[in-house]
């Protein structure tokens, strides 16, 4: 265990924890978008930066990554932080003027419109990460990676194709923090969207209600993961006793 | 279809083997299947993740990361013109301009028929000569518009 303070109290925590779970945990609020408990923190978006004294130096970190030590003080909200959060949500806003979930957010940093100039091709993709993340650990079939390098970075499947090992479990579209992912049932087929892939599966009809509740896939992947029978999928969850 | 595959297999495969089939060693991997085949067949990248257990995502991250890997064939003659400054002000950009016309390909592109690949460069080292451009290895200073053809034709 280790001592810190955080916007002047004092805590204690494990050592192996970061900044920003100490905080949360302590009902300190910092602003994130591509953090998620579920998934190893990554680092993307810049919004979760506060100001670290250690050893008498002033710095600036993303405290989703910054583990505590001992004797560390932290600021959540300083001139500094707030500035250099504030040019974050800019840019963020500037690439993705749509997204609501940006938009929102630089309202309740004051920021209304970037200085920068707008994104042409309009998706709401932040690049970071957290979809490519819960497919990687959460779901475990690594079917969409960040690709390209630079301005090019894209969030999508291997060749922009079809990919053979997504599921069509639509983890990715549920986790990501700008909708930028969607997906719709209609009628037999889940249409999965993404900003540069679109794929289409097949549901699965229950054999009582005729129902189409899940991706064939899904169940099959589940089914051979669980070691559960795939006949138990037949039936959908509201049919079941 | 299934010979290649079988090909595939066997040279993709005897990499692996020199690398101890190290999941750490992709980069160095693909890297020597380029060296094999000039590009990166889909193919053998989809050998690479089965054989190796490593996500095909993560091999098309990297491929298409690292600027030395190519997902595509490159031509039998490649083409690099020097867009570095010494070369730019000497009127470079109209001599790539001139071969992207006379090839029919944009600068990165390849000609039907594996022909030509068209690539730029930012500067060779050959500025006294500018500008410059690289078929093959050899060195074509001074180039000028009107002499772009009679350089293609002397390896079509």
């Amino acid at each position: 265990m280790v001592k810190l303070t955080i916007d002047g109290r004092e805590f204690q925590a494990e050592e192996e924890k970061t900044i920003l779970e100490v905080a949360s945990e302590n009902g300190i609020h910092i602003p994130t978008l591509c953090y998620h408990e579920e998934v190893s923190p990554y680092g993307a978006c810049r919004l979760c930066m506060v100001e670290v004294t250690r050893k008498g130096r002033k710095r600036l970190v993303a405290s989703c990554l910054y583990p505590v030590a001992e004797g560390l003080v932290v600021r959540t909200e300083t001139p500094e932080v707030n500035n250099i959060r504030r040019t974050v949500i800019e840019l963020l806003l500037a690439r993705c003027p749509d997204s609501e979930v940006v938009q929102e957010m630089a309202h309740d940093l004051g920021v209304d419109k970037p200085i920068f100039s707008l994104e042409e091709d309009n998706h709401k993709c932040i690049l970071c990460a957290l979809c490519t993340r819960v497919c990687q650990e959460v779901v475990g079939v690594s079917a969409i990676t960040l690709v390209n390098r630079g301005v090019d970075r894209q969030m999508a499947t291997p060749f922009y194709d079809f990919s053979e090992v997504c599921i069509g479990c639509g983890s990715c579209s549920f986790v990501c923090p700008t909708r930028a992912i969607s997906f719709e049932d209609v009628g037999d087929t889940r249409v999965l969207t993404m900003p540069h892939v679109t794929m289409e599966f097949k549901l699965k009809k229950c054999s009582k209600c005729g129902k189409y509740w899940a991706p064939e896939r899904q169940l099959e992947y589940i089914a051979k993961t669980a070691g559960i029978a795939p006949e138990a999928f037949d039936i959908c969850p509201d049919c079941r006793d | 279809m299934h010979a290649e595959a079988g090909q595939i297999a066997k040279k993709v495969g005897a990499i692996l083997d020199k690398y101890q089939h190290d999941k750490g060693m992709l980069v160095s991997i693909l890297q020597d299947i380029q060296e094999e085949y000039n590009y990166l067949p889909r193919e053998s990248l989809e050998y690479v993740s089965k054989t190796l257990d490593v996500p095909f995502s993560q091999l098309y991250s990297i491929a298409t990361f690292f600027k030395a890997l190519r997902l595509t064939p490159r031509g039998r003659h490649l083409i690099n013109v020097c867009l570095g400054t010494a070369c730019h002000v000497r009127g470079a950009v109209k001599v790539l301009e001139t071969i992207e016309r006379e090839l029919g390909v944009k600068s990165g592109g390849t000609t039907d028929g594996l022909e030509f690949t068209l690539e730029t460069v930012n500067c060779v080292g050959a500025c006294a000569l500018g500008p410059v451009v690289i078929v093959d290895g050899d060195y074509h200073g001074q180039m000028k518009t009107e002499k772009v053809k009679d350089m293609i034709k002397q390896y079509s």
